[in-house]
């Protein structure tokens, strides 16, 4: 009796696919139901975002950013007009800084959120999905009181904000915290301790800490796999020194640490953290001053360069910026976070069955229209 | 039963007739067309339930009728008739490379396997097709039929997800027969007989008689059959074969209209036919849970009507809560736990039987 070698079969899971959040394409080569390696190939969401950068003001290139990360808008703008900012060495007054904090930390629940939702689908449990979804609605409510938009909201801008926060956004803000927290923990009994969701993920594509260095992952994914690496903390922009929240770390919990199941977990500590920042920012915001207040009349950036990273909910998401003094900005870069995110997953999945693979993708919370931008 | 009551009906109708070959046609076809009006029927109460039981556990409202005449009805109640008429009136496409026979064939061979299973149900002690006296080994034996047509669905539609989903609900159906025929053998072996109406008749004399609380091993044995059960008919937790985030549909990837409807057809006919052997087998079949009350023949239909239902709403529960299993998951869970138990079961219902009994 030899041994019986299976035929190797190529497999696309993709573009169109419904585990693959938008359209990438999984080149996977399967014996069975292993998966011996896995090839990514991106590109089919590509819209040229950052050469067109190059030929729009400024201003103009927000609402770009809007549509890169097309589920976490304001950290993407966020992002922008910081390192705007910097450059242009503006001052924005103390309660720009607290709105922005609190849109932002209200974003990165909803994409958590969504986040969540989705790995839960891939797993096959569809009503957390539509659980959590119920939940964001609740957030996007929040951002169309405030700015009309539900999705793309160009809201930040250089030097301050488009708009102000509207009549009774705080006690609103408020009531949802109140209402959100609870439900939290109804989330972690459906799923975190749900037997089978236990199965699928715990000790399933398990990240080492030195791999997801050396690949450059960052945000709740490099948390998971036990490294306390926060911006916000480590390398804080805006306010975020003022405020008090924990850095939460994967612990490995049902598995080891770094696996499909810590990288879940992390992002339910998250929310509870962002929450805890929300609410001191709305308790420490000040009452007067004006968004419009520096808002500068002509954005000439002074010829040089500047890379600015923030914190998305993805993680690093840097912003390089080089000027020619004119303007328009000479050449813009992003760092995405999703993009280094997904080019680990043949090192992490490869080995594993089918199912596997989306479950160790969906863990990994990409936005594909952030990787191709 | 109802098939040779028939008959004998027609013969002493009319006893001029030397020939009564077409006595024999008409009293087999009238049971045979009244099933099948039977399953298109309850598939459209099923379907609404599992839209609305779905939407009651998501915090939605699910199909809802705007007022009278609009949209889906009043409480959304068309809307599993418009359901099916989009299925019948869209377009069939076999694909190119498909072998257009065996595509062809798989959804009817499916569709035969769970049909041809209801002649053994029984509804009450007169209304049942044919009282064979194999009843429940007949129903396990025609209920693997749909292995080979989703065999064939997958192998012949030439796409990959399809194959995967064939190959992946043959080796689940198969494995997970076995605990359920060990389960089962379990109330043959109570019950003296693999009639159907023979087991319904032992539990007779209320809840406590009922074969569940027989001994106490006989509620494992429900469960472990319950859950296997779940696994052949493709339920959530074990919708592996059709995993829509896996395999985008699995083995019916290739399949649209009339074609995709008699799967989805058979899914919820073999739903209902696993519920009734539960419930003959360990939730006293037609018999009233109340001794000597409310066990009129019509009462007899609405016990079994209702306890099929409530198993059946227990899947769709279930299916909506609960995450799903993994490839070796599912066979570890058959081979590794269900099995050792089902074996178990076995003898110790024996040797109770024998101490107790």
């Amino acid at each position: 009796m030899g041994i019986i070698r299976g035929e190797e079969m190529v497999l696309n899971i993709g573009p169109q696919h419904p585990a693959t959040h938008g359209v990438l394409r999984l080149q996977v080569r399967t014996d069975g139901e292993i998966v011996s390696s896995i090839t990514p190939y991106i590109g089919y969401l590509h819209r040229c975002f950052e050469k067109h950068c190059e030929s729009v003001t400024y201003e103009q290139v927000i609402p770009f950013t809007d549509r890169c990360d097309y589920l976490a808008s304001m950290t993407m703008n966020f992002g922008y007009v910081v390192a705007m900012e910097e450059m242009l060495e503006i001052k924005v007054n103390d309660r720009v800084q607290h709105i922005r904090v609190v849109m932002a930390e209200l974003q990165r629940i909803a994409s958590h959120l969504l986040g969540l939702g989705a790995f839960g689908l891939d797993i096959g449990a569809f009503t957390p999905f539509l659980h959590m979804l119920r939940d964001r609605e609740r957030i996007l409510d929040l951002f169309e009181m405030t700015c009309g938009a539900r999705l793309l909201y160009n809201y930040m801008w250089i030097g301050g904000l488009s708009h102000d926060l509207p009549v009774g956004f705080v006690e609103s803000t408020y009531k949802f915290l109140d209402y959100f927290e609870p439900k939290i923990d109804e989330f972690v009994n459906l799923l975190v301790h749900n037997k089978i969701f236990v199965e699928r993920t715990a000790d399933i594509g398990v990240m080492p800490q030195d791999v997801a260095i050396s690949y450059g992952v960052t945000g709740p994914n490099l948390r998971a796999s036990g490294l306390k690496w926060d911006l916000r903390r480590d390398d804080p922009y805006s306010i975020y020194n003022k405020f008090e929240f924990e850095v939460p770390v994967g612990e490995g919990g049902k598995g080891s640490v770094g696996d499909c199941w810590d990288r879940f977990y992390v992002r339910v500590l998250e929310m509870k953290e962002s929450i805890k920042i929300v609410r001191q920012a709305l308790a420490s915001m000040p009452k007067d001053g004006d968004v419009h207040q520096s808002l500068p009349k002509k954005i000439k950036p002074p010829i040089g360069s500047i890379y600015k990273r923030t914190e998305s909910p993805r993680g690093d998401l840097g912003y390089y910026i080089e000027s020619d003094g004119s303007n328009i900005p000479y050449r813009l870069k992003m760092r995405s976070p999703a993009f280094t995110a997904l080019s680990v997953i043949d090192e992490i999945a490869a080995g594993w069955l089918l199912s596997d693979v989306l479950a160790i993708l969906g863990s990994l919370d990409i936005v594909l229209g952030e990787i191709d931008r | 039963m109802t098939v040779d009551f028939l008959f004998d009906s027609l013969v002493s109708l009319f006893p001029s007739w030397e020939n009564t070959d077409p006595f024999l046609v008409i009293s087999m076809l009238i049971p045979l067309v009244a099933t099948f009006g039977f399953i298109t029927v309850y598939a459209l109460v099923v379907i609404y339930a599992e839209l609305k039981v779905s939407s009651f556990i998501q915090d939605k409202v699910g199909p809802m009728g705007q007022g009278v005449g609009l949209h889906a009805g009043k409480w959304g109640l068309l809307q599993p008739i418009a359901d099916a008429l989009k299925l019948l009136s869209k377009e069939d496409i076999i694909p190119s490379s498909a072998n257009k026979l065996l595509f062809i064939l798989a959804p009817f061979m499916i569709f035969v396997g769970a049909f041809i299973s209801f002649i053994a149900l029984p509804f009450n002690g007169s209304i049942i097709v044919s009282d064979l006296n194999i009843g429940i080994f007949y129903i396990l034996g025609v209920g693997s039929l749909a292995v080979i047509a989703l065999i064939l669905a997958g192998w012949s539609s030439n796409n990959k997800w399809s194959l995967y989903g064939g190959m992946r609900s043959a080796a689940q159906i198969i494995s997970y027969e076995i605990p359920a025929g060990l389960s089962l053998i379990v109330v043959i072996m109570l019950a003296g007989s693999l009639n159907m109406q023979e087991i319904i008749i032992y539990q007779q004399g209320g809840i406590s008689n009922w074969i569940i609380f027989d001994n106490p091993f006989m509620p494992i044995a429900f469960v472990v059959y319950f859950i296997s059960a779940l696994a052949e008919t493709n339920r959530t937790p074990f919708d592996l074969p059709e995993s829509e985030s896996e395999l985008v549909a699995g083995f019916v990837t290739e399949y649209s209209g009339m074609r995709y409807a008699f799967f989805f057809l058979s899914e919820y006919a073999n739903m209902f036919v696993v519920s009734v052997v539960a419930v003959t087998g360990f939730l006293g079949g037609w018999q009233s849970p109340f001794s000597g009350s409310l066990d009129s023949p019509l009462m007899g239909v609405f016990w079994m009507l209702s306890k099929t239902a409530f198993l059946i709403f227990i899947m769709i529960w279930i299916r909506w809560t609960v995450p799903r299993l993994r490839v070796d998951q599912l066979m570890h869970l058959c081979w590794k736990v269900f099995l050792p138990i089902g074996l178990f079961n076995i003898f110790a219902v024996a040797i109770w039987t024998v101490l107790f009994g």
